[in-house]
């Protein structure tokens, strides 16, 4: 056996530099570095487009295990710029994989290191924050460095716009429609994960996803009962449209956002939102229900957050992040508004927050019942 | 509600056997220390003294009495707790409140059953309860039915279609159980599975064998709330009991999809159960998903079956707080007193909560212990019923580094990955067994593809390509140049300077300065639970080929204590109390512990034990590599040798060769005491006698020794571990034979034997500490059995019944002279055997003290000692190794006067888990754990001891005594007693004979076993309560005797192989019925 992969180095902003193997594609890649503490759950992660624009990093050290399949990606294909493992995995085992990992990133021409001490930089952006890397085979610390200065920061990107569907489609699984649709819900894509679709549509939905940029009249001529704001990528604060869209729409459908969606909503109530540290990236954060005190696992990816700092009378905190007291939930009873900070279809992570939807299509009866 | 909690009574697990070792010792002691945190009065029951958990610095009241309802009883009068904790003594704990309960003495004394409720324990336990639960929650179970007869099970089969698995209710380690392929074989385990269980019920259940075995560690509280500890991979597919399998955390084949169904699936039966606090849930996963090829679509999840349930902390628990830094035990115990998840802190972070779940950030491997080093002619396979003593665990970054850790850390001697077993080229046998994974190696190594490989064990292909990329390295250090590239792949995968110098063939010294010359030092990580998402706390590292090194130098002044690896025969948990007391009392002096053990079970390695510890392999590599790390100002710190059992005191030589110093005796010290020849000038230099004999490397010298210093003789290889391979001989024949099955000892043990005079006589044990000046002994403790019995398993007895006066005064001369002579700083450890002379006249001449052996190092009876007579040995033996004089500490006595009580230490088996192992006593020890009767009178003490030991004789009833011929002169006086206690007697022809002729009448029985009435008749229809047996000189396994133990062994009757042994059981039988109990502190400030 040869080692015959050949060397890669991740630049990071702060100018540190480590060493690896290249796996996946050849070519150079830039983006924010993050890192995701879920143990199992890489097809989905890769594929999840909250990842736009970001170097991911597996705190897990061994990645690839089981291969890739048709039928556990979040969307068409690997969504983040990089890849960063410990250990790849190149003899997957699983009767669903039809691909190794290594060869996934390849078909998709995204580069990845493997054989690097991800715990080491883990830390460093523990300690330092999130900030911007190279992933590169060219190994000139000076050059690495001018082009990291030169592109573009995370906050800045417009990100939204390059993984929302530009075209409005509705979903439905192919199973023969032995589920009654009874809810027409319409999903603004800003991202939006499958496993949001999958789930919606095993409880009877009818969705009609629309593209991020649609205006309130749009989505309220689709009729729904209820609208969902997908989670996506990037910084809130540059989506004040939508969070106009968003005010336009309070009080006439009931409404549920999730991670992006959450946070747009939260400005459209007045809060402010703003950068985490580090974020959260993982399967294991606790989130306490305010209303009834219960503790869950939950499934979370993001890199901001809603500021609590506001008094908002006409929406209250529902869920807090116990590791760090930041909201993780919103809700307003009149207005029919949920939102969670969280994944609740998790893919990958704990399912013990499906039942938000279930939660959601409740209000949606409730709202319905009170308008007739 | 939780606010009237304010004593609670935690039931301990007893003694340590296959099924409950020291897992139970960690989570007991957690408890106890999370419990008074609360500010809750902790009082605790357990028989077994080798335990941290009956200290008196652990629990408030400490009871060292037999875990019985009736003994359990007289303790809630005495001290009327509020609660009840069963939940953390293992099964014994939980079967022990159950019956409590069951009687009535929990409602009678107004005791309530804190965390899991009986009512939620019943559901767990009973198969037929537990299975309706699983159907009301639309949770898969296996086909199964509840028996209680052969007729039930057969028809039950007929049912269900062969192969069907037979678990027994209620039992230990899956005792009694199997897979069985066919009726013939269904009615043998079926029938044993009946009488192995304490409702005589099996489980006949669809086999699901070649399924994945996934488990969940599963926390619940009160409130509802509900976590995933985490979840384990048995490499080995079903059919493996999952304390016999290799293990790995967390799972590495499952998919988020298949986690997250077993998940989600683990926390809807932990609530469906109500269970408050911690619980193990065990899933078989079927390898594969149906998709539709068609449509391209999944048709439907893959099938998995929930396949037990254990709603109390179990040895899994204890692997997943160790595997990922939660502390299951602790958090149940307060989840007991009514908190919840979240109102508890992560005391890892320090600032998160304990309702999370733990990220790993690198890979865990547990790897069983198995005692077939020992038993050699045991039954090695491995199926359902546990056989493992003990386990291994191993952190890395890579599966390959830390299976190969582990490997390195099993402590087999002469055994490394590189082993070939068989070399006579047989065929591999891939049948699941101790030796499997050396067979599998092989098997890679000779060209077999991991596809065959999985289809001949049913490992999941990635742990075979796993195993294979381990063999290619091999193959590429052996076919290529070493250079800094290969090396530090090799080094990253997990391989050993010692097997790199193997495949190189040159020296591993010079392994280890090539590394370091190209500057492949490991780094080492901390175990965090989030997978550095947090800043943590937690001083617990592993050893990594990484670039970031996590362990700083400790400033502080420090002490590196070496632990004592996994739980074998004759190393058990009392090594572990030795070292956690070691970091205990370094920390009094002011001195940072820093600890290395390998072993999951225990309490030293909880990492709030020490100031630091290191999950390691306990070799010389990888101790150098800590020691190296743990430079601080060109300072290298000091290692404690002399508490880890033999394990530790074996590096001695090792650390002093490169120049690491030692703290307490020096090597030089050690390696006088274990090595004959100067061992021997110095005790004839000061005139202590030893037993004549002499230092043999074949036959031909054996037998001038044997025959000059006249038969019987002992003969036992130098440097081992609790008497292995150490036989009683009577003649040339038998030393012949010895040769011939052991010749491979030659070959292992530094070529050398011992061949000794046996002296018959009383047999007595003392540990001494010394300064190098004087000595402290605590007490001296004589045994039951005379001497020729390994002194693990004897029975013995503090103060002393027969000793006099001036022999004591010798002892303690002999134990000061020695001490003294050979400059032991610390603890030792001797054995003395006394020879009396009837004969003689002289008081003085009438007995003469022979030393049999001495030990520079802690022993298995610390504990006992140190607990009955409250003098803390490992304490006073760490402040002298740091240089305090004993005439500088408060004791006064070389000898400290006799408490006024009795103290009896007596032996515990596991023989009925390991089938085709011969259970006689003799001088190789065979017992896995100990229990202490503690009492007011001898006899009292000795029977508390044998009932927690299962040996007390019930009053009434037949005897079946079998006796070889060399004992009948000597068995006369036992016949008598047993006469005069009431007793029946049944006998096999010669010794039927015998008590004829004593005027006792005997029902005769047939010696060989093709004829009945035989011994296995009576013993079948349960018509004897005990038996007595002793061995002939001969002692082929095959032999009538052998079958007569087995027999009574896997029926739980009684089984005396020492007349020494039955005489006190038989004596203390019928005296005391009315058991007083007090705490262990009345006892000791007495």
């Amino acid at each position: 056996m040869i080692e015959d992969k050949k060397k890669a180095y991740l630049f990071l902003d702060d100018g540190s530099v480590y060493h690896g193997k290249n796996i996946g594609s050849e070519k150079e890649s830039n983006g924010e570095v993050v890192f995701n503490t879920s143990m199992t759950g890489y097809q989905e992660m890769l594929t999840d487009p909250s990842y736009k624009g970001q170097i991911l990093i597996a705190t897990y050290p061994l990645i690839g295990n089981y291969g890739i399949n048709p039928y556990f990606s979040e969307s068409n294909n690997i969504q983040v710029s990089g890849f960063i493992v410990r250990s790849l995995c190149d003899f997957p085992s699983h009767n669903l994989s039809t691909l190794s990992l290594g060869d996934f990133l390849i078909d998709n021409n995204i580069p990845g290191i493997s054989d690097i001490d991800t715990r080491s930089i883990t830390k460093k952006i523990r300690s330092k924050g999130v900030m911007k890397g190279l992933i590169t085979l060219n190994n000139d610390e000076k050059r690495a460095l001018k082009i990291l200065k030169s592109t573009e920061n995370y906050d800045q990107k417009d990100l939204v716009s390059s993984v929302s569907t530009k075209t409005v489609y509705e979903y439905m699984s192919q199973k023969e429609d032995d589920v009654q649709r009874k809810f027409n819900i319409v999903l603004l894509d800003l991202g939006v994960k499958r496993n949001i679709l999958r789930i919606l549509d095993s409880k009877g939905c009818k969705i009609t996803v629309l593209p991020w940029n649609s205006s309130a009249k749009t989505i309220l001529g689709f009729n729904p009962d209820g609208i969902v704001f997908s989670p996506g990528p990037g910084d809130p604060s540059r989506l004040d449209d939508i969070v106009k869209v968003v005010k336009e729409i309070i009080g006439s459908v009931p409404i549920m956002g999730i991670c992006l969606g959450h946070q747009i909503i939260a400005r459209a109530f007045g809060f402010d939102t703003f950068k985490l540290h580090f974020g959260h990236r993982g399967g294991n954060q606790p989130v306490k229900d305010l209303m009834n005190g219960k503790v869950y696992p939950t499934a979370q990816n993001h890199g901001y957050a809603v500021k609590s700092d506001v008094l908002n009378r006409e929406i209250e905190v529902s869920h807090m992040n116990l590791n760090d007291q930041t909201i993780s939930g919103l809700i307003n009873k009149k207005d029919a508004v949920i939102t969670i900070q969280y994944h609740s279809e998790a893919s990958p992570g704990p399912q013990d927050s499906e039942y938000l939807f279930n939660e959601f299509i409740t209000i949606i009866k409730n709202f319905n019942k009170n308008k007739d | 509600m939780t606010q009237e909690i304010s004593k609670v009574l935690i039931i301990g697990s007893g003694p340590i056997v296959i099924g409950q070792a020291a897992e139970f010792d960690y989570a007991g002691t957690q408890a106890c220390k999370s419990l008074r945190e609360e500010g809750v009065e902790v009082v605790l029951v357990n028989s077994n003294p080798a335990t941290i958990m009956t200290d008196l610095d652990v629990a408030d009241k400490v009871y060292i009495e037999p875990l019985t309802p009736e003994i359990i009883e007289k303790i809630i009068i005495e001290e009327n707790p509020d609660g009840i904790l069963g939940t953390l003594g293992g099964q014994t704990g939980l079967n022990l409140v159950m019956e409590l309960d069951e009687l009535g003495i929990l409602t009678k004394h107004n005791v309530k059953v804190l965390g899991t409720s009986i009512t939620s324990i019943k559901m767990a336990e009973d198969r037929d309860e537990f299975r309706i639960l699983m159907n009301n929650l639309n949770e898969p179970v296996p086909k199964s039915f509840a028996c209680s007869s052969i007729k039930e099970v057969l028809n039950a089969a007929e049912e269900i279609g062969y192969p069907v698995v037979v678990r027994p209710a209620y039992t230990l380690g899956g005792s009694g159980g199997g897979v069985a392929k066919n009726q013939e074989m269904l009615e043998s385990i079926a029938d044993s599975g009946l009488k192995a269980s304490r409702v005589n019920q099996v489980l006949i259940e669809e086999s699901l064998v070649g399924w994945k075995e996934v488990e969940y560690e599963v926390m619940r509280d009160s409130f509802d709330n509900a976590i995933t500890i985490c979840n384990m991979e048995n490499i080995d597919p079903l059919g493996v009991h999952t304390g016999d399998s290799i293990v790995v955390a967390p799972s590495q084949t499952l998919t988020d999809k298949d986690y997250q169904l077993l998940r989600s699936a683990s926390l809807k039966i932990i609530r469906a159960l109500s269970i408050e606090g911690g619980c193990n849930i065990q899933f078989a996963l079927e390898p594969y998903w149906i998709t539709d090829p068609n449509r391209g679509e999944l048709i439907r999840k893959q099938r998995y079956y929930v396949i037990e349930v254990n709603p109390r902390v179990s040895r899994s628990s204890a692997l997943a707080s160790k595997a990922t830094g939660y502390p299951i035990a602790r958090i149940a115990a307060k989840i007991a007193l009514g908190k919840k998840l979240d109102e508890m802190t992560n005391v890892v972070t320090q600032k998160t909560t304990a309702a999370f779940e733990p990220a790993l950030d690198y890979c865990v491997v547990k790897i069983p212990r198995w005692p077939f080093d020992k038993f050699e002619f045991g039954d090695r396979t491995i199926g359902t019923q546990m056989k493992a003593t003990g386990e291994v665990m191993a952190i890395d970054r890579t599966f390959e580094a830390a299976f190969l850790k582990a490997l390195r850390s099993l402590d087999i001697k002469n055994q490394s990955q590189l082993s070939e077993l068989n070399e006579s080229g047989e065929s591999i046998d891939f049948n699941p067994s101790d030796s499997r994974i050396w067979g599998v190696m092989s098997a890679l190594r000779k060209g077999m593809s991991p596809n065959e490989l999985s289809k001949e064990t049913g490992f999941d292909p990635w742990f075979s390509n796993s195993f294979l990329k381990i063999i290619k390295m091999e193959k590429e250090l052996s076919s290529n140049s070493i250079n800094s590239d290969l090396l530090l792949r090799a080094k990253r995968m997990g391989f050993a300077d010692s097997d790199i110098s193997k495949i190189l063939k040159i020296s591993t010294e010079e392994v280890r300065n090539k590394r370091i010359k190209f500057g492949i030092i490991p780094t080492y990580k901390m175990v965090d639970t989030c997978a550095a998402e947090f800043e943590a706390f937690t001083p617990y590292f592993y050893s990594t080929y990484e670039t970031e090194n996590e362990a700083f130098p400790i400033h502080h002044d420090k002490v590196i204590v070496l632990g004592s690896g996994p739980i074998r025969i004759g190393q058990g948990i009392e090594f572990d109390y030795c070292s956690v007391h070691a970091a205990w009392a370094l920390n009094k002096i002011n001195k940072k512990s820093i600890m290395v053990n390998s072993n999951p079970e225990t309490v030293s390695t909880d990492f709030d034990t020490s100031e630091r510890l290191y999950f390691e392999p306990l070799d010389e590599e990888s101790i150098r590599n800590i020691i190296d790390n743990e430079i601080y100002e060109s300072n290298k710190p000091k290692s404690i040798v002399q508490f880890g059992g033999q394990t530790a005191i074996n590096l001695a030589t090792s650390l002093d060769d490169s120049s690491n110093p030692i703290m307490g005796s020096s090597a030089k010290t050690i390696d006088n005491a274990s090595d004959r020849v100067p061992f021997e000038k110095l005790t004839a230099s000061l005139k202590i006698p030893q037993p004549p004999g002499g230092e043999v490397s074949n036959i031909k010298e054996a037998v001038d020794v044997a025959n000059s210093i006249g038969f019987p003789v002992v003969v036992r290889p130098s440097y081992v571990l609790g008497g292995m391979s150490m036989e009683i001989l009577q003649n040339n024949k038998e030393l012949e034979r010895y040769f011939e099955s052991h010749s491979s000892l030659f070959e292992d043990f530094r070529g050398s034997l011992l061949v000794d005079s046996y002296i018959e006589g009383i047999e007595v044990e003392v540990d001494a500490v010394c300064d190098g000046r004087n000595i402290l002994i605590p007490g001296i403790m004589e045994h039951i059995e005379r001497a020729g019995v390994h002194s693990g398993d004897s029975i013995a007895v503090y103060p002393p019944i027969n000793l006099t006066k001036k022999e004591i005064e010798i002892i303690v001369k002999y134990t000061k002279d020695i001490g003294v002579a050979l400059g032991i700083k610390g603890l030792m450890n001797i054995q003395f055997v006394i020879k009396r002379f009837e004969t003689r006249v002289n008081q003085d001449q009438r007995s003469k003290v022979y030393i049999l052996e001495l030990n520079p190092r802690s022993s298995r009876t610390i504990p006992f000692i140190s607990k009955v007579t409250g003098v803390p040995m490992i304490d006073i033996a760490v402040k002298i190794m740091n240089g305090t004089l004993l005439s500088d500490l408060d004791y006064k006595h070389q000898l400290i006067p006799n408490k006024n009580f009795y103290a009896v230490k007596a032996p515990v088996f596991s023989m009925s888990k390991l089938t085709g192992v011969d259970t006689f006593l003799g001088p190789e020890m065979k017992s896995t754990g100990e229990v202490m009767g503690i009492d007011n009178n001898f006899q009292s003490a000795l029977s508390k001891a044998l009932i927690s030991s299962q040996l007390q004789l019930p009053r009434y009833g037949k005897l079946l005594l079998s006796i070889a011929d060399r004992d009948k002169k000597t068995s006369e006086k036992l016949i008598k007693l047993i006469n005069s206690k009431g007793y029946n007697f049944a006998a096999t022809p010669g010794t039927a004979d015998l008590i004829e002729s004593l005027g006792f009448p005997s029902e005769r029985i047939e010696k060989v076993l093709s004829r009945h009435p035989n011994a296995v008749d009576l013993i079948e229809d349960k018509s004897i309560i005990g038996v007595i047996n002793t061995v002939t000189g001969d002692r082929k396994t095959l032999q009538d005797g052998f079958q007569i133990r087995r027999i009574a062994t896997e029926r739980k009757i009684p089984c005396f192989t020492s007349l020494d042994t039955a005489y006190a059981a038989i004596d203390s039988s019928s005296t005391v019925t009315n058991f007083k109990v007090k705490s262990l502190e009345k006892f000791v400030n007495l």
